[in-house]
């Protein structure tokens, strides 16, 4: 059986076989346990919450309320139905121009009104997944290398290196200064790649951060900008959260600091969504927006390969050229998000839990290293099992984001309701009185080293197998599509 | 200096600066319009389902079952056809296909995957038929050019000859597959498609005889719902395979293309309304022959004859008879003068990789009835000027029974010469059930 099955994969190209898909992180397995076991509040009390899918689920309504109040904008309605013949036929890889406008209008309202975007350098691809994936492609051969501050999303270890065949090396950012990455650990890391014969192409910033939850400074930007262009890198700005900036400081986008400081645009290129800021995950929307011409000719071939559902383009064109709307989503989203992250954040305060000061984002970044057995990823991991298995709570450690430092995890606020945040916050406590030696101890907030009590159970081998089906995107089950039957 | 992009990025292997594609450019510049621009390009290059564009019906219409937990569901054909190339192939790897064959092919499947395609030559004396020695062949090439053979990719129905395999064939291809230990890709997007004779027959249905072997793990079948439903924009393809570690590995790169939830949901609502696909199926079939039996006769009444053809949404015409010469040249010069001056967009052979000159893919489901016999005309038109009269006659008469002598116009299938026949080729008019209402002179045979 086992030979048969060995036989099954050993035809298959060695992408297929290598682990490159980066599906086996922690990151992943952690969704596995909630999707086996998913909290609800009625039917699964005890059930694992959601802390590791970075979804904004705050503001549906508004996005609802929007589609009644404008039938014509989907092909499924009788008003809107003498649209369908022509926008199921349309498969141009150019996209509805009125869809790349109303995209490249809604970026630049992101933006304040800072920089402008023009429509024909939009490009559509199969989500930020297929947008990453297809610049790099444009980018860089195999071998080549990117610069990533880390702590960084796990996925771009598929997404950025899988099938391209790119390497990506880590720019290590530490909690002394808040994880900023500084001009001096991007200039170390480039020279150490150079001096190991790496052909390094560009830098990859993601901005606002994931997994940090917070924005990069004009100040940062500016001097990461002069360090690629002096050293003629790409400079790979990744702005899907753009939109999700709910405090002060206000984003900077790359697109605005390129208008004050020498570069060559040649080099520099934006990735987007609308999976974050909108919260509509599902509708697959990537764009590349790239400054130079030759790249964005190219990944528009490419994106044949991640094309934007026509049916989709046609619903957000008329939903983001709505200015009204757009604005009134835009500022009632950030107060929700405030809202919430306050609420958790504050909550865990309370606990003697301290979080990195973030203003962006649908997670924030916990401190939980006093809580390790030993300051040791190996501890860390311990410790996740932990929350996992015993306390129900998903939430993704930060060694599965390449965080140097252990004891730290990121949490996503914003993809549950509100009684669900209590129930976390009050798990929460439970865990940190389980593991307080004593009430002062808590009080006075000194850092320990504790010896946990709980079980800790090897995590579940099952859980590692390569034959789940799961995608990673959703923890919804497989597409009611696939149930059709010949 | 530096080189700034990839390879990738500034070679030609995307495959666009093909004709198949400038012909869409010339269209897009100046689009025929039965009101406004009477005198502008036809648009027979893109193979879409324009007769119908209701509501869906059954997927296949075939006698095979498929297992829901062995579909992969990913942007469109294009995405299940460059992923499945991923799974099973690579730098040094080549993919044996058949020619002739869709041009898009040279981009899906070998320009990010970096394996090779080549082709299995099929030539017009038996229909473009694949044969035995055909593949060994192509195998024996790839093999002469240091390639690792990796799979057999097969488009059934076939794009741009509009017929299905039959049955010889895909077990001659199964016991290729079998004895060279490699995959088989069925890209079965037009297999709703099939308006007449003979019925579809599916790889899967073929398979199914080899259950208990190795080969069921070799097997792989591409879909989409762009060509059966004619929803091209919605981006629907899947890839469906027994093998999990293909459907594991697709599964994971499908997140580099999904289809949206939001268009997944409309169809799930559709495609499970059993009556409606029926019907759909049905009704579109129905219009699908009309269209074609259309362009067929009207073809004929030019002398020009096309492959006898049973699905898809275009035909396959053999304007070998109009070339200058028998070369690939005079081919490029009589599709120019189709498209800019005849300003009719259809798809030259070499293009799809035919090893014959003078050979032309049209798509006739892609436009309305009127604008069809606006083609037809100007196709006669061309006729005329690039050949004389003279020309027209001694084309049919190519046709003609050899032993027959005489020339009717009320016998409508000609048979080629007795080689030819044998391999049951028919150079085919129009089904005189269609013509009737249009020509009153023409009789059935």
């Amino acid at each position: 059986m086992e030979f048969a099955s060995e036989k099954k994969r050993e035809i298959l190209s060695s992408i297929a076989r290598n682990d490159g898909h980066g599906e086996h992180s922690p990151y992943f397995d952690g969704w596995k346990a909630y999707d086996r076991n998913p909290f609800h509040p009625t039917q699964n009390p005890d059930g694992v919450i959601q802390l590791g899918l970075a979804e904004n689920q705050l503001s549906f309504d508004l996005i609802e309320e929007w589609i009644k109040n404008n039938p014509t904008a989907s092909i499924c309605t009788p008003a809107g139905v003498g649209k369908f013949k022509d926008v199921a036929n349309f498969q141009d890889y150019h996209g509805l121009t009125k869809f790349r406008q109303a995209v490249a209008k809604f970026m630049g309202r992101v933006r304040r009104g800072k920089a402008t975007f023009d429509p024909n350098r939009v490009v559509m691809s199969g989500g930020a997944t297929g947008a990453s994936e297809t610049l790099i492609f444009c980018l860089a051969d195999p071998g080549d290398a990117f610069l990533v501050p880390s702590p960084y999303y796990p996925a771009f270890d598929r997404d950025i290196r899988w099938r391209t065949g790119v390497r990506l090396i880590p720019v290590p950012c530490n909690s002394s200064n808040n994880f900023q990455v500084t001009l001096a650990q991007m200039e170390s890391a480039y020279t150490k790649a150079i001096e190991a014969n790496i052909n390094v192409k560009g830098v990859i910033l993601t901005n606002p951060s994931n997994p940090l939850g917070t924005t990069l400074s004009k100040e940062t930007l500016t001097s990461l900008l002069s360090f690629t262009f002096k050293k003629n890198l790409h400079m790979v700005c990744d702005e899907i959260y753009s939109a999700t900036v709910f405090n002060s400081p206000a984003f900077t986008s790359i697109s605005e600091v390129m208008q004050e400081t020498e570069c060559n645009p040649d080099l520099v290129h934006i990735i987007y969504s609308l999976s974050k800021d909108l919260g509509l995950p599902g509708f697959r929307v990537g764009i590349i927006y790239s400054y130079n011409d030759q790249v964005v000719n190219c990944a528009r071939k490419m994106s044949s390969f991640g094309l934007v559902s026509s049916q989709s383009q046609h619903l957000l064109a008329s939903m983001l050229s709505d200015e009204v709307f757009v604005e009134k989503f835009l500022e009632e989203s950030s107060r929700r998000l405030a809202k919430r992250h306050s609420r958790f954040v504050e909550g865990l305060k309370h606990e003697g839990i301290h979080c990195l000061e973030g203003n962006a984002g649908l997670f924030f970044w916990m401190d939980l290293h006093h809580l390790l057995k030993e300051p040791t990823h190996d501890a860390e991991m311990e410790l996740w099992r932990v929350i996992i298995k015993d306390v129900k709570l998903n939430v993704s450690p930060g060694s599965s984001f390449h965080c140097m430092e252990p004891g730290f995890f990121r949490v996503c606020f914003a993809n549950m309701d509100d009684h669900t945040v209590e129930v976390a916050l009050k798990r929460i406590k439970e865990l940190v009185s389980k593991g307080n030696g004593s009430g002062d101890a808590k009080k006075h907030g000194r850092k320990r080293n504790l010896s946990l009590n709980f079980t800790s159970r090897k995590c579940d081998e099952s859980l590692m197998s390569p034959h789940q089906r799961m995608s990673p995107h959703s923890p919804v089950p497989q597409s009611p599509l696939v149930r059709a039957r010949t | 200096m530096r080189l700034l992009l990839s390879g990738k990025a500034k070679c030609n292997s995307h495959g666009q600066d093909s004709p198949y594609f400038h012909g869409w450019q010339e269209y897009e510049k100046n689009p025929y319009d039965q009101t406004w621009n009477p005198k502008g390009i036809i648009q027979m290059g893109l193979a879409e389902n324009h007769a119908l564009v209701q509501f869906m019906a059954e997927i296949r219409g075939n006698k095979v079952s498929f297992d829901p937990s062995k579909i992969v569901l990913t942007a469109g054909a294009t995405s299940a056809n460059e992923t499945i190339i991923f799974c099973l192939a690579e730098a040094g790897d080549a993919i044996l296909i058949p020619t002739p064959y869709y041009p898009g092919f040279d981009r899906d499947l070998k320009w990010r995957t970096g394996a090779d395609i080549v082709p299995i030559h099929c030539a017009s004396s038996n229909g473009f038929k694949i044969t035995a020695c055909a593949l060994q062949q192509a195998y024996q090439e790839a093999q002469n050019r240091n390639l690792k053979v990796k799979g057999v990719l097969i488009t059934n129905p076939s794009n741009p000859l509009g017929t299905t395999m039959t049955r010889a064939e895909l077990d001659l291809l199964m016991e290729f597959i079998v004895e060279k230990q490699i995959h088989l890709v069925s890209d079965e997007i037009y297999s709703g498609t099939v308006f007449s004779s003979p019925n579809y027959t599916s790889t899967m249905e073929v398979l199914s005889k080899y259950e208990k072997a190795e080969v069921w793990d070799s097997v792989h079948v591409v879909y989409s719902l762009s060509k059966d439903f004619g929803l091209p924009g919605f981006r629907v393809g899947a890839i469906y395979s027994n093998n999990d570690w293909v459907i594991a590995t697709a599964t994971k790169m499908s997140s580099f293309g999904l289809v949206s939830s939001q268009t997944q949901y409309f169809l799930s609502s559709l495609l499970s309304d059993k009556k409606f696909t029926k019907n759909f199926i049905s009704e579109n079939k129905k219009r699908l022959k009309k269209q074609h039996a259309l362009l067929v006769s009207g073809l004929w009444n030019a002398g020009i004859s096309c492959l006898e053809s049973n699905a898809g949404l275009f035909c396959w015409v053999d304007m070998r008879h109009l070339l200058s010469s028998n070369t690939f040249e005079a081919e490029m010069e009589l599709w120019q003068k189709i498209v800019y001056d005849v300003k009719l967009n259809i798809s030259p052979g070499s293009s799809c990789h035919c090893s014959e000159p003078g050979w032309f893919r049209m798509c006739f489901a892609c436009m309305t009835e009127e604008a069809l016999e606006v083609a037809i005309r100007r196709i006669k038109a061309c006729v005329e000027s690039v050949s004389g009269g003279r020309d027209k006659v001694l084309s049919r008469q190519r046709c003609t029974n050899m032993n027959s002598g005489k020339k009717s116009f009320s016998s409508w299938v000609f048979r080629v010469p007795i080689h030819d026949r044998e391999a049951g080729m028919v150079l085919r008019g129009p089904d005189p059930n269609y013509r009737r209402s249009h020509h009153d002179q023409v009789e059935a045979t």
